[in-house]
């Protein structure tokens, strides 16, 4: 991948560049378009910054009409358009394209109304997680799903990579925590979907919308479920002496029925690093270790964490904390909530992989990727949203060395499909974006694929809103274990590839 | 005939009965080259739910039945598409799991007895129990599933875990397309741990907007109410629960936990809610049971031969726009703390059902006919249509079926 092959340029468009300029000029705010060299740099990558590029223009609109005309514009003129929020993507979802306008929508940032009765907030895309419970937190209310990344991304990048964080295996991922959103499609439409209320009729566009990696169209509005705070919240924190034994705990605790508000675990490597960056007060002679938190009625807390530590002495535990007090419980997560940096202080760079697997498969996995540790000659460490399967490998390289780089991209790969053979997925919330599109095939055959295509295609029939990401473009997915495969090759071969 | 020698053909000769994904893909294949639409039912007890069709092939998925792989510890279970659901629930109770969108039996309205249905048809209808505010609804359950769409392709989309964004969600859009995107063969269901136990705690005879503010305040106060409804007086004569005599409304909440903690969360509500003073009574787990139950599985309404609507509202608009129905509501009551509201009506026609449509769209919501005349589904609107939407689903359902032959019309005239 790190020869990384783009959609062909345009180089006629790049020669109209004034003109679209100008033109761009009659929609939005002068301020609001940028075209220097200097002025776009700042938005040649996302967070997954070894892959740079800098857009032909910049549009930053602030109004949805203006998003509208925007995208009929370019759609009338064949340009394509690539969507960003904050740009905190991991996957390079958002790395514009030499002959594209970059649509950021930072500065489209209000929070539009903060309703209690109806238990939602409306808020323009550019609004970022966090300030929507910001918002909302004097009344004791809170927006659930809390990637780490929350002070900074987008609620409309949330919904377009349909973000989870360490709450999502009681409370969802986005998804589950949308009640309507207004999108404007490639041709300019502006379209409502759900609303204030619970679920909707017709096709669930909402739903197909979420996870679309601004392929389909571009957020403009999101209709937030809101949550009362928990009365209680507490956290535990469970050191074993091996990495079986952490997953074995895992795996009991929701088979006896509980579903904490929160189950992460990372391994030596990552409590090591975490520790000397954070203090948090990790053990250090562990294995593994868990962080789970339970919430909701005090009581009710009380049993579960009695509950949760007989069975994590069942399953040879050498250390627990319970947290005493709200500081020591966020002094708890301090640590977990610092691996980036913490594996940022390690080495030059670090790589986050993202696939999900069935809880089971946790120690067969985390051997796999220690094993290839060994055979790239690479550092690893382990972060892993354990309740819901959702592994986050860091991986620690120096991007200075350019085979450093390569090797680190097929360490990851190798770990992706290891964990679609052990029965999980590429990505479990950082999408496919650019990153993971040649892997796509591992996961879905042709047809698969080519059903995606037709309702991108049913959407954007010119393929211009974010080009060359989540769908492969090298690789054809094999055929091999198809039923219906006669002849389907050469039917859709009107189809383009992406 | 060549399809027959490998489907079933029932007594009834225009119906299908593939066993498997393969053949149900040939059966497609074979209505796509010669252009005739097919209805494809699970076992048939939502058949009357959306528009009457008219095709000359049927698919039933009621031999794709059978469970394909259950993990309690991993919190799922795979499914072939026409599995009945009773099957499923009996499985999942012997772990003390269940699926927590809680399909409605959809028999008591249409029969007047239980007819449960399938897994499939829990899916393509997307309409969820009393716990859908707060677990989700049907949409939000489904982590994958296999089919057929309407070229006779099999594909497939998500997997079996819950944490996914790999491609396109298409889980979500085939939930509640009824199916005229695909026909579901493999569905893969999250489910979730059973309470310990519950109770309900009853609050009798408040009027309409008393009512609806304890809804409101309970579910202000607590994440963990699984259960939020209002009966206006009268209407409780169907649960003939001992501790439930009065015939004035009742206000409900459904607490669960662990069987230590109940007790004390029934007094907490009180206290917070400020109920000490009002008529109360708690349901123990055994009525409670039966009570949610009958609330979920419509049987207010048992074989009514009258209309029943599906009103989804923004919860601060209900008591409003009760007022403003209520000339047209032979019965009805509030669920989803406020959100939905049943109405069963005596006099529906074109007219009443588009005053009744204006009003709900008035309020933000959206009105859905669940059941009535067949003349009257066949010539107003079952779903609430927009048109920009309508453009975007025509679109959709292109990609999926080119030719219209898969439910054609189930949902709205021309898709
Ligand atoms: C330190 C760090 C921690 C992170 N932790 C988590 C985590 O815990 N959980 C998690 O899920 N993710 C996490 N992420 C990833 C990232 O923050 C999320 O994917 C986030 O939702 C991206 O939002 P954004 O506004 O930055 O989007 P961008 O990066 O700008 O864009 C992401 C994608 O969304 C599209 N897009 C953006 N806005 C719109 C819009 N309005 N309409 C249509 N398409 C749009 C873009 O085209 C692109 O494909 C983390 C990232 C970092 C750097």
């Amino acid at each position: 991948m790190t020869n990384l092959k783009m959609p062909k340029i345009n180089k006629k468009m790049i020669l109209n560049k004034k003109e679209i300029v100008q033109d761009f000029i009659k929609i939005v705010k002068k301020d609001n378009v940028l075209f220097d060299d200097a002025e776009v740099k700042p938005f040649e990558t996302d967070a997954l910054s070894a892959y740079k590029q800098k857009p032909m223009i910049v549009v930053l609109p602030e109004t949805t009409g203006e998003v509208s005309k925007i995208l009929s514009y370019c759609n009338k003129k064949r340009i394509k358009v690539v969507p960003r929020g904050a740009g905190t993507g991991l996957s390079g979802g958002a790395l514009p394209l030499e002959d594209a306008v970059l649509v950021v929508l930072s500065k489209f940032n209000k929070i539009l109304e903060i309703d209690f009765q109806n238990r939602c907030v409306v808020a323009q895309p550019g609004v970022t997680n966090l300030s929507i419970t910001e918002a909302v937190q004097h009344k004791n209310f809170y927006y659930a799903p809390d990637p780490s990344s929350q002070i900074a991304c987008s609620i409309g990048g949330n919904v377009a990579e349909n973000s989870g964080g360490v709450h999502s295996l009681k409370y969802g991922t986005t998804t589950n925590n949308l009640l309507g959103l207004e999108v404007v499609l490639m041709d300019g439409t502006v379209c409502n979907l759900g609303g204030k209320t619970f679920d909707s009729e017709g096709y669930d566009i909402m739903g197909l919308f979420t996870g679309s990696e601004g392929l389909l169209g571009v957020v403009t509005k999101a209709i937030v479920k809101i949550l009362k705070k928990p009365e209680t919240v507490k956290a535990t924190l469970i050191g074993f002496p091996t990495i079986e034994d952490g997953g074995n705990c895992v795996s009991e605790i929701i088979a006896k029925g509980i579903i904490p508000a929160g189950m992460e675990m990372m391994d030596k490597a990552l409590i090591h690093a975490t520790e000397n960056f954070a203090k948090a007060g990790y053990p250090k002679n562990a294995e593994s270790m868990l962080i789970v938190e339970v919430d909701g009625d005090p009581n009710e807390v009380e049993e579960s964490i009695d509950r949760i530590k007989n069975i994590a002495k069942h399953n040879n535990c050498t250390s627990i904390k319970i947290s005493k007090n709200e500081k020591e419980r966020l002094k708890f997560w301090a640590g977990r909530k610092a691996a980036f940096p913490a594996c940022g202080a390690m080495a030059p760079d670090y790589y986050c992989m993202d696939g999900t697997i069935p809880r089971g498969k946790l120690s067969e996995v985390l051997k796999e990727i220690q094993r290839l540790s060994k055979v790239y000659d690479l550092k690893v460490a382990n972060a892993f949203h354990a309740g819901d399967g959702n592994l986050h490998p860091l991986i620690m390289f120096d991007s200075n060395d350019p085979k450093s780089l390569e090797k680190t991209e097929k360490f990851g790969a190798d770990i992706l499909k290891y964990c679609v053979k052990v029965g999980g997925v590429l990505t479990g919330e950082h999408g496919v974006g650019i990153e993971k599109r040649e892997l796509m095939c591992e996961m879905f055959n042709n047809n698969d694929i080519q059903q995606q295509l037709k309702i991108k295609l049913a959407l954007d029939p010119s393929s211009l809103l974010n080009p060359g990401k989540v769908y492969p473009i090298l690789r054809k997915c094999a055929e091999e274990g198809r039923i219906h495969a006669h002849g389907s090759k050469s039917k859709f071969s009107s189809i383009p590839r992406f | 005939m060549e399809v027959n020698q490998n489907s079933q053909v029932s007594q009834d000769s225009s119906i299908r009965l593939p066993s498997d994904t393969k053949e149900v893909a040939k059966l497609i294949k074979k209505n796509y080259q010669s252009n005739s639409p097919i209805e494809i039912i699970g076992s048939g007890s939502k058949k009357n739910i959306g528009k009457p069709l008219q095709a000359s092939t049927t698919i039933s998925l009621s031999n794709l039945n059978g469970i394909i792989d259950y993990k309690p510890e991993e919190l799922y279970i795979k499914v072939k598409a026409g599995t009945p659901l009773r099957i499923i629930e009996e499985e999942l109770k012997k772990n003390k799991q269940f699926l927590a969108f809680d399909p409605i039996d959809f028999g008591h309205l249409f029969i007047g007895s239980s007819e449960q249905g399938t897994a499939g048809g829990a899916i393509s209808t997307n309409l969820s129990g009393p716990r859908r505010f707060m677990s989700g609804s049907a949409r939000d359950h489904i982590l994958g599933f296999k089919g057929v769409n309407g070229k006779g392709e099999i594909i497939k989309s998500g997997g079996n875990v819950v944490k996914n964004v790999t491609g396109y969600d298409l889980s979500k859009l085939v939930t509640g397309a009824y199916g005229t995107l695909v026909v579901l063969t493999e569905i893969t269901l999250k489910v979730l741990p059973l309470a310990e136990s519950n109770e309900t705690l009853v609050i009798h005879d408040l009027p309409l907007e008393n009512g609806t503010e304890i809804l409101s305040s309970a579910i202000n106060y607590s994440n963990e109410i699984s259960g939020a409804v209002f009966f206006p007086e009268n209407a409780i004569n169907i649960f003939k629960l001992n501790d439930l005599k009065q015939d004035g409304s009742i206000t409900a909440l459904r607490l669960e936990g662990s069987t230590k903690s109940r007790g004390r969360s029934v007094e907490k509500i009180v206290d917070n809610l400020s109920l000490t003073n009002k008529k109360i009574s708690v349901l123990g787990q055994y009525q409670s049971d039966l009570f949610w139950d009958k609330v979920k599985n419509l049987e207010i309404f048992n074989n009514t031969k009258n209309s029943v609507l599906r009103i989804v509202i923004p919860p601060a608009e209900c008591t409003n726009l009760i007022r403003r129905l209520k000339i047209h509501a032979t019965k009805y009551y509030i669920d989803w703390a406020g959100s939905l509201i049943w109405v069963e009506t005596d006099n529906l026609n074109k007219d009443i059902l588009k005053e009744i449509r204006k009003k709900v769209y008035n309020a933000s919501g959206y009105l859905t006919l669940i059941k009535s005349t067949s003349s009257l589904r066949s010539t107003e609107d079952v779903f609430t249509s927009e048109v920009i939407k309508f453009k975007i689903y025509e679109k959709i359902k292109k990609s999926f079926d080119p030719k219209r032959i898969i439910n054609p019309g189930k949902m709205y005239i021309g898709i």
